[in-house]
């Protein structure tokens, strides 16, 4: 018993990591109906800028800010430079360019920054909370997480601004038509995404090391749990991650064998995909004709 | 009768001549990649991708060889290190590798890097005969002269570290019940393996749990819970450095106290014990078989301050505390070795003759003690090793050198 419960806490914290990708995620498709498969790269580019911030003497809050702030510039950057060239193009066009981002971005950081495995500080205490099944840290991404959903909520929700990027995501002619300028809601959701992403990535890596690949894996769950939760659905993201996490250490620890962990998020993907298209919270759209 | 006997002498004089025009055209021609003033060796290593934390290997081979050729040379011949980019990826290895024997016209291989890309071009470099030698993996399956005489490994082979385990294991911890994490791949499993062959009948009652990580997995947090479940008071861990460090922060954080035995691989003291936290890395047990440079009680020893020489003038881009870079180092010191040993006579032939012909070889960086051998039927160039407890600095070496 002690050990289920220990199982399930951790895929919890698991789940949190993927939890706080998926937001990333669920904000890019919200604003542009793409997935960005770079997102995980542009989050560890900016979880190395917090890096070099904090060595470099800048206080921990102080660093994060800044970070959240220039990733913020640098996703508005990638969006204005590259992805509006293509924005026209075919899907698979699109596709090719994200991965390219993501090798890019992957072997400019290993460039600059080694790939030797690197310990990113913890804003949070390093007594455990609750025994030593959680540490704070674990609750802490949590928490964080959390706080980023309220804010996305309360900005989609009840500012002008997030009703204009919706409406763009929706209907890009019309918005137009309504004097929303797109070009630019589509650039300011590629910022949000990258601040969002900063700031999954300075959770994360307390936990798994700072390095150049620490987001390849994550991205993968962080796709199941956005695709789980619905992908245009920041509370289904947060709720998908958990739920991957946890079933991902349950069925690793009980079912299939640890040899078939990642094979459970693969056949996640691949089951919502096809009985459930639209994942558990999100919305199905019906297209007049 | 006659008739016959002509016949027979026309054989053997035919034999004698082919015999000669062989010898005469060894001498002369010789073989590819050798000129009076050169000798080209080829290599390939992951400078980019996702392995390219290995980059710095090749560029420490190089750095060495820079040195041998400000140094003139070995028998006034430079070497020509063309070291190329395969990052990590078998289909470039390929090509690669078919560019240096093919065009670049290389006398050897040596120092190829990564178990997956030397696979790809095993068969390719026997069929062609070249030697391909300090094969820089720790696989076993380079030592297979039968099958494939032109390649030799490197490294103390993965199964033949594990061995040493069982044989410390046996000896002092005969009724230890050990959980096993390791990567789902070649290199774990070759690991898994070693150790239930050097345990023999007793593996099956010996070893109670075992799980494994996929490389994508986030964390291993997981694993490490189920094997603490398991009862274990042995835990053998057969990961690579980031998931090292994540293991051994989590058996520590969670409050179990095994013996825990840690693979070479990730035994680096500045690139994995100090991420997962020093105090949380006493007791961590691992087998060694060359000197880390920034170890205190290696200081005052000749090699190591040679070491330290080299590396400020010849790299000092380089980072000091990166134990990958004395495996380079120590690949360029024996190929130099070895040319020297073959002399005048660069032929392919003699190259891997003199590979094969290593005696109690005692090579700079190597513990004392921990010899180089081969033979002809022998292509395990390292097979010894010692073991060394973790004190929350350094690495303390314990008992005997281990193996043959």
């Amino acid at each position: 018993m002690e050990a289920f419960l220990h199982q399930v806490f951790s895929g919890l914290a698991n789940g949190a990591i993927y939890a706080s990708l998926a937001l990333a995620l669920v904000m890019i498709y919200q604003s542009t109906h793409h997935i960005n498969f770079a997102q995980g790269e542009m989050a560890m580019f900016s979880t190395y800028l917090a890096w070099a911030m904090i060595n470099a003497g800048i206080p921990y809050w102080m660093a994060f800010a800044l970070t959240v702030i220039a990733s913020f510039f640098i996703g508005l950057t990638i969006e204005r430079v590259i992805v509006r060239r293509v924005a026209d193009a075919p899907v698979l066009t699109l596709v090719v360019v994200f991965i390219a981002l993501l090798v890019i971005l992957n072997s400019i950081t290993g460039w600059i920054f080694t790939y030797t495995i690197k310990v990113f500080p913890s804003p949070f205490p390093e007594q455990p909370l609750f025994g030593p099944y959680v540490s704070s840290h674990e609750a802490g991404v949590v928490g964080v997480s959390l706080i980023v959903l309220l804010l996305l909520f309360l900005f989609f929700r009840f500012t002008s601004l997030g009703l204009a990027m919706r409406a763009t995501a929706e209907n890009a002619v019309s918005s137009r038509l309504s004097g929303i300028r797109v070009g630019w809601m589509l650039a300011l959701g590629w910022g949000l995404a990258a601040s969002i992403g900063a700031i999954a990535g300075m959770m994360v890596a307390p936990i798994v090391y700072l390095d150049p690949n620490m987001m390849s894996g994550i991205l993968l769950y962080g796709i199941a749990a956005a695709l789980m939760g619905g992908i245009d659905n920041p509370f289904g993201a947060v709720v998908g991650g958990l739920i991957v996490g946890v079933l991902e250490n349950l069925m690793g620890a009980y079912v299939v064998g640890t040899e078939l962990k990642l094979t459970v998020a693969l056949m996640l993907i691949i089951g919502v995909l096809i009985f459930k298209p639209t994942g558990l919270f999100g919305r199905s759209f019906v297209t007049r004709v | 009768m006659a008739f016959k006997n002509i016949y027979t002498v026309l054989v053997i004089a035919g034999f004698v001549g082919a015999i000669v025009t062989g010898c005469g055209e060894q001498q002369s021609a010789g073989d590819p990649g050798v000129t009076d003033t050169e000798i080209k060796i080829g290599s390939t290593n992951p400078y980019s991708g996702p392995a390219s934390a290995y980059g710095t290997i090749g560029r420490a081979e190089s750095a060495y060889f820079d040195m041998i050729n400000e140094q003139g040379g070995v028998n006034g011949r430079k070497i020509n290190f063309i070291s190329l980019d395969d990052g990590y990826s078998p289909p470039r290895t390929v090509e690669q590798i078919r560019k240096l024997v093919e065009e670049e016209q290389v006398l050897f291989l040596a120092g190829t890097l990564g178990t997956p890309t030397n696979t790809a071009i095993h068969k390719y470099v026997n069929a062609q005969q070249v030697p391909h030698i300090f094969v820089n993996t720790g696989a076993s399956k380079w030592d297979n002269p039968d099958n494939f005489p032109w390649t030799m490994g490197y490294n103390l082979s993965y199964p033949n570290e594990a061995k040493i385990y069982a044989m410390y294991l046996l000896e002092n911890k005969p009724d230890a019940k050990i959980a096993i994490l390791y990567q789902n791949d070649d290199y774990g499993k070759d690991y898994v393996h070693g150790l239930k062959d050097g345990l023999g009948d007793k593996a099956d009652s010996m070893i109670v749990a075992e799980a494994s990580y996929e490389v994508t997995d986030a964390t291993i947090d997981s694993q490490i819970v189920s094997l603490q479940a398991s009862g274990a008071d042995t835990f053998f861990n057969v990961t690579t450095p980031k998931f090292a460090a994540q293991a051994i922060r989590k058996v520590y954080d969670i409050g179990w106290r095994p013996l825990h035995i840690l693979n070479n691989v990730s035994s680096s003291v500045g690139s994995v014990l100090t991420p997962a936290g020093l105090e949380k890395s006493v007791g961590l047990l691992t087998a060694v078989y060359f000197k880390d440079p920034i170890d205190p009680q290696w200081a005052d020893s000749p090699d190591v301050k040679e070491y330290k020489e080299w590396f400020e003038k010849y790299y000092p881009e380089g980072n000091i505390n990166d134990v990958f870079n004395v495996n380079g180092y120590m690949i360029a010191w024996g190929v130099v070795e070895v040319l020297k040993r073959t002399g005048d006579e660069l032929s392919r032939t003699n190259v891997m003759k003199q590979m094969a012909s290593i005696k109690d070889l005692e090579a700079p960086m190597m513990l004392p003690g921990a010899k180089w051998n081969t033979s002809a039927e022998d292509f395990a160039l390292i097979e010894s090793g010692q073991l060394a407890r973790f004190d929350g600095e350094k690495w303390v070496l314990f008992g005997d050198v281990i193996g043959k």
